[in-house]
């Protein structure tokens, strides 16, 4: 703790920040564009100087650049010296010399920080009567928008691009004031993390592409908090939505989950939410050639009801892209012994492990932010970037955190970017990746290219190294024995070590293996944690909430055990092989639909419900952490499309279970589904506390959807009907559709459907919510941990795997991918676009064993031809396809590969 | 003698002067009898507007016949009942334009705070007031009613000619002030 | 026909006089309406009502089937029988003061020895319509209108009654007729100035008229007493200020300008012309004069004319017995 006297008045303050942070952080306004919270300061943009002077004596002072200053005890500087504005302003005059008159026609405008930057220091008069500098822009895939006239060289860009994001492929080009920001050459930016340029960039040079084709102001958006459901990170965004479709989606500040960073499958995956061909209204055919006829909503409940009735036994299949609000009341409806959980046997017994690993394995599981302080990391059997997106991120931070040990030690601080850059140069944190093919993060990890049960006993022989008494691996081979002792010794020196895993192999040994460390890990008293990651966005809640895998449902159907089946929110096609599943459906006669998208398991369905997607209804999801986070509706979906039926998952079940008992039609509220649920399951019991309930008022007001500038409410419908409804009333959610309600800074609190403060109206609005900048929501960050480690170690070490004796037979590795791999995200054009040319990765042996080399098509079953690609390291037996590609493909399936057509 | 230590004779004082200007005032109102009437019998006559009247809004055209309207939403954002509503779109060449622009007449108050706001002299009023319909609905006016062919009040701005995007037929660096793109491959001065 | 008496010819002639007069008085008031409109306009460089029928002349037929047809509605929180009382009283008492009024040698309804105390008294009871259709409304702004209205009417009817007394005395007589005999020569206005000015000014404070309508002050009570009046209970305020109107302006020529008095024109159309001047006043003052606060309006009242008119009497008295003796 430090005091600086600011302007007169004495402030304590966090010694370890610059000036600049230190006084945003007691919400003082110096305007800024170079430095970032996340990035810290390189005083490249002059703009935040302050007079500074040495002493209660010194009357002179002299100009510093306040991201530049520690905040040392007794430091004294003026903010509103004039000299200091008049410099500031001078410096926004000339940044704007050559920034075209383009804001009518940019996208950044309404959330600028270049436009609060001028307005906070006072420049409103061009005196500049010369020619403009101009330059050309690139195409930089389906994601970017780039006008570089727009550019004031604040250097954001690069430094989040390749400091902290690793990419490689936009830089600055050129020297004095003719800077470049871009490719070498047009093209596709190639980090998966490209999205956050957009909200990097000060003004409008990056732009969301996916937002300007129905762009929308930022002022004119109705917002909510929400939180993506393209992975199983948790990530807290803001969708955006206007005129009754999702525009785009923003980061939603939260100091443990994602911080000011996204990654770009969930910025630019929203899509399927506005997709033309959703179902709208209930569908029903009494035969699955016919076409489908309309129903209106009682017709369709009545409809169910009366089929359900006669029906012998009712299979309910759940789904882990679904809430646990919808989840719970299938499982209401049909009844504990009928429900499923939609997911693979495999895969949920990898699930149902992991969180019992969470729970037992001794170590605690670190919130994201908590992973960038670990300082040696194993990843066992997982590729962060591709399965969990954002993770990737804190994972290669913990990596670059070697910088900031260094810099302790020469006493440089932390926020001093460009010379801990220089003093790190390429050390790294010990980061070993076990995994067969290259990974974003290669460039700062030693990557151990194995076989998933290679992997395992790497991971078990690594446990027996750190700890004697855990059981060591047979016939292990000298290379794999000295990497696993090169991880030991990495993982022993480290304060905090770290292990990830996860389910993407689905192979349960692996995560014995990581338990294994894990347990190891914590006979040694360390500070280390264990991630594990989950594929979908509720797997990690379904698997507590338990139930039957999919392969009994199917089974139960296909043997006639049961005659009716409703699904919730899920593709069967994506999970299991089709012949096992039309053979299941052609056993269940009343097949009853819930989903959002068409899938082809809405195609075989008698009745289609169309159910509402994460933006039309709200909900609890459980991330990989076990943080239970509440995502609300963001817009109601029929007050501008008045046709549209959409209600929640557990609106339509619960309508129907009433309508069931026969009992009259009683409606349910967030509040109680939610309720029940937690009650339901004693493992979910803390999920009701995730967010404040309806009730929850601040001042006395409810929360505002929309910014208080909301533009066009008598006209955006106008040309339905002139005479305006009532805006739509919302009892599930302390959220007004409208913009009267609490939308200010000055209360805490948890929920913030966006983020606004006088004079910040750009991202950066976020460090008038949080305690410090970059640090906590003041009203604390949103979400309640659900999974705790037990006291004690109550687990035992695992056996290990021995080596699969090799067989002929080429296995099937399916390997995540970020863009194409998840079912939702996909339905998205942008993803579309952004998917990368898949192939088959097979190694050199098989490659030569199949006589087939890299180029060549290889037909995978099902009609797929795709090229092969030859990976030298790629290891022997395994044929790697992408995930998402080859619906129904489980992992380590044998695979008969076949030469397809030439290209 | 101190009047205010007298209110009688202070009354009486001021009741004198005060008397004359209530019969002056009389006087100068009876003598209106005798001067032109100001109102104008409309619909017999026809009324003189300014042409800075505030009436029926319009959307204009640039000097060379190409919307102005670049989709901003300035106008929308500073109406203060919240009547217009529209939707960015854009043209092949980059040309943002509104996809649809309406405009709730029922709701307008005519204050010409979106003229004010527009930074392309795209919307303007004009004066003409006679808008009455029986029908509400029929006040809602897209924007097939709303844009006409010429430039309206402001005859020679053009957007494009001084915004820096480069769009159909004007490259970057053709905009008025504005040097040729930079080479960024040369580092020389 | 020996039924046939010279007093029953004088009965039915009596009867027609006052039917023709209360007629004339009631149509006369409605007209004003509209007249009134026409002058503001006139006087403001408008033209007022002109668009129905020819010179806008059906305006008044238009005013009365809008006001016959409009919704007689009683609010359910008022005191039903005085809300229904007040528009009676307000019009009749006014309507009965014309009894007094002598329009020619031969024309005018009653001829009584204490005719102007029968105004006074008829002009006391006017005062309660106003009290008791404010108090009745059960609506605030009525009830501050009616205790203002009741206020001012009692300071003015105070100094009302003294300023003629000048008259009465030079006259000798109450009888309205007489008044206008001891006429014949000089008009009172001469030797009666002052009791004149405060009579002008009593009389447009006791109809309400601008520039003291402080009880109806639609700015600051929303129109008074008559806020809940609606429909035609509504027209008999409204056309009951119009015949005070026209009442007061009857009396002001009957008592200080010589009544029918005048040369050449018959003796109606002379005590027309009088009246409708100072009808034509009453209009010119509502066109040009601000309402003053209503503390100057009571502290005018007491403190100004009330001493003029005690001045006056006193002076008028001092002068008959100087001349007299």
């Amino acid at each position: 703790m430090a005091i600086i006297h600011v302007d007169g008045q004495a402030y304590e303050v966090n010694g370890a920040d610059n000036l600049l942070q230190a006084c945003l952080s007691l919400g003082l306004d110096i305007p800024y564009f170079c430095w970032h919270p996340a990035m810290g300061s390189v005083g490249a943009c002059r703009q935040c100087a302050v007079r500074q002077y040495k002493d209660a004596d010194d009357d002179q002072g002299m100009l510093v650049m306040s991201c530049m200053t520690p905040a040392k005890d007794q430091t004294r500087i003026d903010i509103e010296d004039e000299e200091a504005r008049t410099f500031r302003a001078s410096v926004v005059e000339w940044l704007m010399i050559n920034h075209p008159h383009d804001c009518p026609v940019c996208e950044e405008g309404g959330h600028c920080h270049l436009q609060d930057m001028t307005v906070m220091t006072g420049h409103d008069r061009r005196r500049y009567r010369f020619s403009k500098r101009t330059r050309r822009n690139q195409n930089l895939g389906p994601f970017i928008g780039h006008e570089m006239n727009r550019c004031i060289t604040c250097y954001r860009c690069v430094r989040f691009y390749n400091d902290y994001a690793g990419g490689t492929d936009l830089g600055a080009f050129g020297s004095k004031d003719n800077v470049y920001f871009g490719r070498y050459e047009e093209g596709t930016l190639e980090s998966p993390f490209a999205g956050n340029l957009t909200e990097v960039c000060p003004t409008g040079v990056f732009t969301d592409k996916s937002h300007a084709a129905h762009y929308t102001r930022k002022w004119d958006l109705q917002f909510a908090p929400s939180i993506c459901h393209q992975c199983a990170m948790g990530c807290n965004i803001s969708p955006g939505e206007r005129g009754g479709s999702l525009r785009r989606i923003e980061n939603r500040y939260h100091g443990d989950v994602n911080g000011y960073f996204l990654c770009d499958r969930g910025r630019f995956g929203y899509g399927y939410v506005n997709r033309s061909d959703r179902p709208k209204v209930p569908e029903w055919r009494a035969q699955l050639d016919q076409t489908p006829t309309h129903l209106e909503v009682d017709a369709a409940l009545d409809h169910i009801t009366d089929a359900l009735r006669h029906a012998r036994r009712v299979i309910g299949i759940g789904s882990p892209r679904a809430s646990l609000e919808s989840n719970h009341q299938l499982r209401e409806l049909v009844g504990d012994k009928h429900f499923s959980t939609g997911i693979e046997a495999q895969e949920q017994a990898c699930l149902e492990r992991m969180n019992h690993l969470q729970r037992t394995a001794g170590l605690p599981t670190p919130t994201p932010r908590e992973i960038e302080r670990h300082d040696a990391i194993l990843i066992l059997g997982e590729d962060p970037v591709q399965s969990a997106g954002r993770l990737g991120l804190n994972l290669r931070q913990a990596a670059l955190a070697r910088r900031e040990t260094m810099g302790e030690k020469l006493d440089v601080p932390t926020w001093d970017a460009e010379a801990l850059k220089t003093l790190g140069q390429d050390s790294y944190h010990p980061l070993h990746i076990a995994w067969p093919t290259t990974t974003e993060l290669d460039s700062v990890a030693i990557r151990h290219s194995l076989a998933p049960e290679e992997i395992a006993r790497l991971g078990f022989a690594v446990a027996h190294i750190i700890d004697p008494s855990a059981p060591a691996v047979d016939r292990l081979d000298t290379a794999t024995r000295e990497t696993a002792q090169q991880i030991a010794d990495d993982l022993m020196a480290a304060e905090r070590p770290l292990v990830v895993s996860g389910g993407t192999l689905t192979s349960e040994a692996i995560l014995e293996a990581a338990g294994n460390i894990a347990k190891a890990l914590s006979m040694h008293a360390k500070q280390a944690g264990l991630v594990l990651i989950r594929r979908e966005a509720n797997s990690t809640g379904l698997a507590l909430m338990g139930g039957q895998p999919l392969d009994w449902a199917l089974d139960e159907l296909a043997q006639g055990n049961a005659d009716a089946l409703v699904v919730l929110e899920n593709d069967l096609y994506q999970r299991l092989p089709a012949k096992q599943v039309d053979a299941a459906l052609a056993r269940a006669d009343i097949r009853i639909v819930l989903d959002h998208q068409r899938t082809p398991t809405t195609d075989k369905a008698s009745i289609l419900l169309p159910a509402a997607s994460f933006a039309e209804t709200s909900g609890t999801l459980v991330n990989l952490e076990g943080r239970a986070q509440r995502f609300f509706q963001v817009f109601e979906p029929a007050y501008l499309r008045p046709e549209a039926r959409l209600h929640a998952s557990w609106h339509w079940l619960h309508s129907l279970a009433v309508s069931l008992r026969g009992e009259p039609p009683k409606a349910i509220h967030l509040d109680q589904a939610t309720q029940a649920c937690a009650e339901a399951y004693s493992s979910l019991a803390g999920m009701a506390q995730a967010a404040p309930g309806a009730d929850h008022r601040i001042a006395g007001l409810p929360l505002a959807r929309e910014p208080h500038r909301y533009s066009g409410r008598t006209a955006m419908r106008a040309h339905l009907n002139v005479n305006e409804p009532r805006p739509p009333q919302d009892p599930d959610t302390p959220f007004a559709h409208s913009m009267e309600g609490y939308s200010g800074f000055d209360r805490p609190r948890q929920q913030v459907p966006f983020a606004w403060a006088p004079g910040w109206n750009s991202p950066q609005a976020w460090n008038k919510f949080t305690d410090e900048v970059g640090g906590h929501l003041r009203g604390g960050d949103p979400g309640v941990r659900l999974i705790q480690p037990a006291p004690g170690h109550q687990g035992h070490y695992h056996q290990p795997v021995q080596s699969a004796e090799g067989t002929n037979a080429l296995r099937a590795l399916i390997l995540p991918r970020l863009f194409g791999g998840e079912e939702t995200s996909s339905l998205a054009a942008p993803i579309q676009q952004r998917t990368e040319q898949p192939s088959v990765i097979l190694s050199a042996d098989d490659a030569q064993r199949l006589a087939l080399k890299t180029g060549d098509r290889v037909n995978i079953g099902e009609g797929t031809t795709l090229p092969v690609y030859v990976q030298p390291d790629w290891p022997t037996g395994w044929a790697g396809l992408p995930a998402g590609l080859v619906a129904g493909v489980l992992q380590g399936a044998t695979l008969t590969l076949s030469a397809g057509d030439k290209p | 003698m101190d009047r205010n230590k007298h209110p009688i004779i202070n009354t009486a004082y001021q009741l004198v002067p005060a008397t004359g200007s209530l019969l002056r005032t009389l006087g100068t109102v009876f003598m209106h009898s005798f001067r032109k009437r100001e109102t104008v019998s409309y619909p017999e006559e026809s009324v003189y507007l300014p042409p800075r009247y505030r009436g029926r809004i319009i959307l204009t055209r640039d000097p060379d016949g190409e919307e102005r309207c670049v989709a901003c939403n300035l106008c929308a954002v500073a109406c203060p009942v919240d009547c217009i509503s529209l939707q960015k779109a854009e043209q092949d060449d980059g040309r943002w334009y509104p996809e649809f622009f309406r405009i709730n007449f029922s709701r307008c108050i005519f204050c010409g705070m979106c003229e004010e706001a527009c930074p392309t002299s795209a919307i303007q009023l004009t004066p003409d007031f006679e808008m009455g319909e029986y029908d509400r609905q029929q006040l809602v006016y897209e924007k097939e009613d709303l844009l006409i062919d010429g430039p309206g009040k402001d005859h020679d701005y053009h957007f494009y000619k001084v915004a820096g995007m480069a769009i159909g037929g004007k490259d970057k660096g053709q905009a008025k002030d504005e040097e040729a793109p930079e080479d960024v491959r040369t580092l020389l001065p | 026909m020996s039924w046939w008496t010279p007093q029953l010819t004088a009965i039915f002639w009596g009867m027609f006089q006052a039917l023709v007069i209360l007629l004339g008085v009631v149509l006369l008031g409605a007209v004003l309406t509209v007249v009134e409109r026409r002058f503001l306009g006139l006087w403001q460089d408008r033209y007022g009502p002109n668009r129905v029928g020819p010179f806008g002349t059906l305006q008044l037929v238009a005013d009365m089937l809008k006001i016959f047809f409009k919704e007689d509605w009683i609010p359910p929180f008022a005191s039903r029988g005085l809300f229904l009382l007040a528009p009676v009283l307000a019009f009749a008492s006014l309507l009965l003061s014309f009894l007094i009024i002598p329009i020619t040698p031969g024309w005018g309804v009653a001829d009584m020895h204490i005719g102007l105390l029968f105004f006074f008294a008829l002009a006391g009871i006017n005062v309660y319509s106003v009290l008791l259709g404010g108090w009745s409304s059960g609506n605030k702004y009525a009830l501050l209108g009616a205790l203002r209205a009741s206020a001012q009417t009692l300071s003015y009817e105070v100094f009302m009654g003294l300023s003629l007394m000048g008259v009465v005395a030079m006259a000798g007589s109450f009888n309205m007729r007489e008044i206008v005999a001891a006429q014949e020569n000089l008009w009172f206005i001469i030797p009666q100035f002052f009791g004149f000015v405060t009579f002008l000014v009593a009389g447009v404070a006791v109809t309400h008229r601008a520039p003291f309508d402080q009880p109806e002050a639609e700015q600051e009570l929303a129109d008074g007493y008559h806020i809940e009046y609606s429909g035609m209970k509504f027209g008999m305020f409204f056309i009951g200020e119009y015949v005070g109107m026209v009442l007061v302006s009857a009396l002001i020529v009957t008592l200080f300008f010589g009544g029918w008095h005048g040369p050449l024109l018959p003796p109606f159309v002379w005590f027309a012309l009088k009246t409708s001047g100072f009808l034509l006043l009453f209009m010119l003052l509502r066109a040009a004069l601000p309402r003053p606060r209503y503390d100057r309006v009571m502290s005018f009242g007491w403190k100004v004319c009330l001493p003029l008119t005690l001045i006056n009497l006193l002076a008028t008295g001092a002068v008959m017995l100087w001349v007299g003796a």
